[in-house]
């Protein structure tokens, strides 16, 4: 999918980080499930956030960065020089190549504030474009079911490549992708990506990949950087995120790594929009970084210890919707899972038409079964609504105790 | 790529004078009393707060809190500022938290200015308002603050520095959408007074434009000068958006917490571009300065309040800058407020000679000299003015003095230097 259209509606349409984007006020939609979701009586498993707890030694080093009096002011705008040696370090390691921490790494307010300073910095408002006067267009592509039927795994769902590529044209100024996804949990295979790359170089055009769950794949798959694919370094910014990789998302640090002449220019916006990040919570996490890239050849790196502990809540989930007669999509990578809630029939023709069937659905889920999710349609524009409705997203980077409560909660009422 | 890779918007807003000076700074060991953050630590009482945000029982506070601001502390702000300001807040709309006040001005020149627009900015300002109006496509529009000379044998003070009423209403026209108020002003240290702030007022008021008032430094004013806040004025509350930050109220710059206090018709807009840049602001500290703020609120005008002991003692802080700035030949002018203090350096142009028709400012050139042959770092003031005006006033430095250890180690430069002009 691409975005070419400045800040406003894209961004927050993709906060969401879904496939399909576009300027629908997303704010009015989420404030509903997350209002109705602060009810202690409900069982939140829809809202992206982990419920469990951070490694012990990620918090005390928040702790221990934060009684240095030095640390409680002021540090580098681009990045706290700590955090940005850290980071050099892992990502060199990974993509096997060298990356200034000064001139390559800019950190930012989360993966969301890279995806801004991005756009801010590289993607034009009022390019010369087809749909709107004002704006740089919007041009959508959809991942459509591999041989069509039930999706069982986010594998099932793919990028038409034909499709693909008559999006690309002189004027694509940039390809956004999101690997693990965000809501289905695709993790982008390297044939996939070289697809998207060939294009990418054949257009002269960016790429933005957003990797905030680089660390989250399960077993037999792997996640690729497209950045480390021939050609791609010098037109790819990635994105990537404390929040996801600690499961600290109240920390609100991300990154974005890329070639020098690129990443200047999100410094630019930096120094224009909040010119520095918080200093003790950048510290910590360098400290914690440290900890775990001496350890990367270890199986109890938390880099690896966290999505195996995640994949047996993703079994445990996909099991417990089954159970009630729920179809999951099972992701091969992220702590989100699409489920298809059409296999109950539940009848809710008496309700409101216009609503499309997954906000009717997660509606009746909450008043009858005390359990909330997100209607996966209200990330998708008026065209694809009705492909959609039947899909809600659950989130299952949550503790045992709330996950069994699919099972209780729907058994007992 | 044939066409440039970077977006329009980031036409003549690369360039910052931090880079420059903070590299400066640190390539030569200096006394850097250039940028303005304390050296000395945040209050006890903060510190424990944060502390117990981060190990404490509540491990949800590692995770994401509301946007617009975490409840606690956007309620504790609607109270306090309730009280302040003499009227009913609401915690959810008149109220909203920011990644610093940097990041509030930010949301506010993207949510109000649009491609054509007029922006007021009183000179001398704080640097990034002249960019930030440039990135949201409007038109900044300079007015100056103008020293009068001061009384016979008595050093300048800040309250001399003073806007022309027929000069500043001259700069309001048809296309003017809003003026930035910064009061305790940065880098003079100016406290606007009630009549000038009544100006202003009236000039918002009769052309329609808004306030964007940069308040951040609203408890560092000394001589029992008092902070009026230009909300409270008639016709002003509904077309003002004040901004404050915690780094500033209570030492914690690194830790990048601000607000947005205003009517919920301009705030709203500041919620919709605050979510769609940063979405939220990080958990723990605003936990932590919501506490702050709760025991500052239960010990509001007592002798043991934070906002009471700060400036008091920064207050001695500046008077001891002052006094060996003087002996040095400087002639600083004394600041009503904040912790920036400024000062004439044209009596060292036999030290250090001007440079006739040469691009770099003489306070740039002085500034840079003083750090690489006295040890000793402060920014010229003509970085606080737009390019055209940047020789009006070019024999000014600002000092910080937030400053502890490093105001010692300043005095003691000083001294020295005093030492070695009287010897002949």
């Amino acid at each position: 999918y691409f975005i070419l259209q400045r800040g406003y509606c894209f961004t927050s349409a993709y906060m969401q980080k879904t496939c399909m984007l576009v300027c629908v006020r997303m704010s009015t939609i989420l404030v509903e499930f997350t209002k109705v979701a602060a009810d202690p009586s409900i069982v939140n498993l829809g809202q992206g956030l982990p419920d469990i707890c951070p490694p012990s030694y990620v918090k005390e080093e928040l702790a221990k960065a934060a009684a240095v009096d030095r640390l409680n002011q002021y540090t580098r705008g681009f990045g706290h020089p700590s955090l940005v040696k850290a980071l050099s370090q892992v990502y060199e390691r990974v993509c096997g190549r060298k990356i200034d921490p000064l001139t390559d790494i800019l950190v930012t307010v989360g993966g969301y504030g890279s995806l801004f300073s991005t756009i801010q910095a590289l993607i034009e408002e009022g390019d010369e474009q087809l749909l709107h006067s004002n704006n740089a267009c919007f041009v959508f592509i959809y991942f459509s079911k591999k041989n069509g039927g039930n999706p069982a795994s986010s594998a099932d769902w793919v990028l038409d490549p034909a499709e693909l590529a008559s999006k690309f044209n002189s004027k694509t100024k940039a390809i956004i992708l999101n690997t693990p996804h965000n809501p289905i949990g695709k993790v982008f295979t390297r044939e996939e990506l070289q697809v998207i790359a060939d294009l990418c170089i054949k257009h002269d055009t960016l790429c933005i990949s957003d990797e905030v769950y680089e660390w989250l794949v399960y077993k037999g798959n792997k996640h690729i950087k497209i950045a480390t694919l021939p050609g791609m370094w010098e037109r790819t910014i990635t994105i990537g995120s404390a929040g996801k990789t600690y499961s600290v998302t109240g920390w609100k640090l991300g990154w974005s790594i890329g070639p020098q002449n690129l990443i200047k220019h999100l410094q630019v916006v930096h120094q224009n929009t909040l010119y520095t990040c918080p200093t003790p919570l950048q510290e910590a996490l360098a400290q914690a970084l440290w900890v775990d890239y001496k350890r990367m050849d270890d199986p109890d790196c938390y880099f690896y210890s966290l999505p195996r502990e995640l994949e047996s809540k993703r079994d445990r989930m996909a099991q417990l919707l089954q159970e009630v007669g729920l179809r999951p999509v099972v992701p091969e990578g992220g702590y989100f899972m699409i489920v298809d809630v059409s296999t109950l029939n539940v009848d809710l023709s008496d309700v409101d038409e216009n609503q499309p069937y997954d906000y009717k659905f997660v509606r009746w889920m909450i008043s009858s079964k005390k359990l909330s999710a997100i209607p996966l349609s209200a990330f998708c524009g008026p065209e694809t609504k009705r492909q959609f409705e039947k899909y809600i997203r659950f989130c299952f980077i949550k503790v045992s105790l709330n996950m069994d409560d699919i099972a209780n909660n729907w058994v007992v009422r | 790529m044939s066409r440039p890779v970077q977006a329009r918007r980031l036409e003549g807003v690369d360039k910052n004078i931090w880079v420059e000076f903070v590299k400066l700074a640190a390539t030569y060991s200096t006394v850097n009393l250039g940028q303005g953050f304390p050296d000395f630590p945040p209050p006890e009482f903060l510190k424990e707060a944060f502390s117990r945000a981060v190990s404490g029982e509540k491990h949800m506070l590692h995770q994401y809190t509301r946007a617009f601001g975490h409840p606690p502390l956007v309620k504790i702000l609607a109270q306090l500022f309730g009280k302040l300001l003499g009227r009913d807040l609401d915690p959810m709309t008149n109220v909203m938290v920011t990644v610093g006040a940097y990041q509030a001005l930010f949301c506010c020149f993207q949510a109000f200015i649009d491609e054509g627009d007029e922006v007021i900015i009183i000179e001398p300002f704080f640097d990034c308002y002249e960019p930030m109006v440039k990135m949201a496509g409007g038109t900044p529009v300079y007015v100056p603050l103008r020293p009068k000379a001061p009384k016979e044998g008595k050093l300048m003070s800040s309250a001399d520095w003073q806007l022309d009423p027929a000069e500043l209403a001259s700069k309001f026209s048809e296309q003017t959408k809003a003026i930035v108020l910064n009061s305790p002003n940065n880098p003079l240290g100016k406290v606007f007074s009630r009549g000038e702030l009544e100006l202003i007022a009236d000039l918002c008021v009769k052309h329609d434009a808004l306030c964007i008032s940069d308040e951040v430094y609203e408890w560092l004013v000394y001589d029992g000068k008092e902070h009026i806040r230009i909300a409270s004025l008639p016709g002003m509350w509904d077309r003002t958006v004040i901004i404050g930050s915690a780094g500033k109220t209570f030492n914690v710059t690194g830790w990048k917490v601000g607000w947005t206090v205003g009517p919920n018709r301009l705030l709203q807009h500041l919620r919709t571009m605050h979510q769609n840049s940063v979405y939220h602001c990080a958990t723990a500290a605003q936990d932590a300065v919501a506490q702050g703020f709760q025991r500052e609120f239960e010990h509001y005008g007592k002798p043991d309040s934070y906002f009471v002991q700060l400036p008091r003692e920064l207050q001695q802080k500046r008077d001891q800058l002052v006094q060996s700035l003087v002996a040095v030949g400087m002639k600083p002018i004394i600041p009503e407020g904040t912790y920036f203090l400024v000062a004439d350096i044209s009596e060292f142009k036999s030290e250090v000679p001007d440079v006739p028709n040469s691009d770099e400012p003489y306070d740039s050139r002085f500034a840079k000299w003083m750090v690489k042959n006295k040890g000793l770092a402060a920014i010229p003031l003509s970085a606080f003015y737009c390019g055209a005006h940047k020789n009006n006033y070019n024999s000014f430095i600002r000092f910080c003095f937030a400053k502890d250890a490093t105001l010692k180690a300043a005095d003691d430069i000083l001294q020295k230097w005093k030492l070695e002009k009287a010897a002949p």
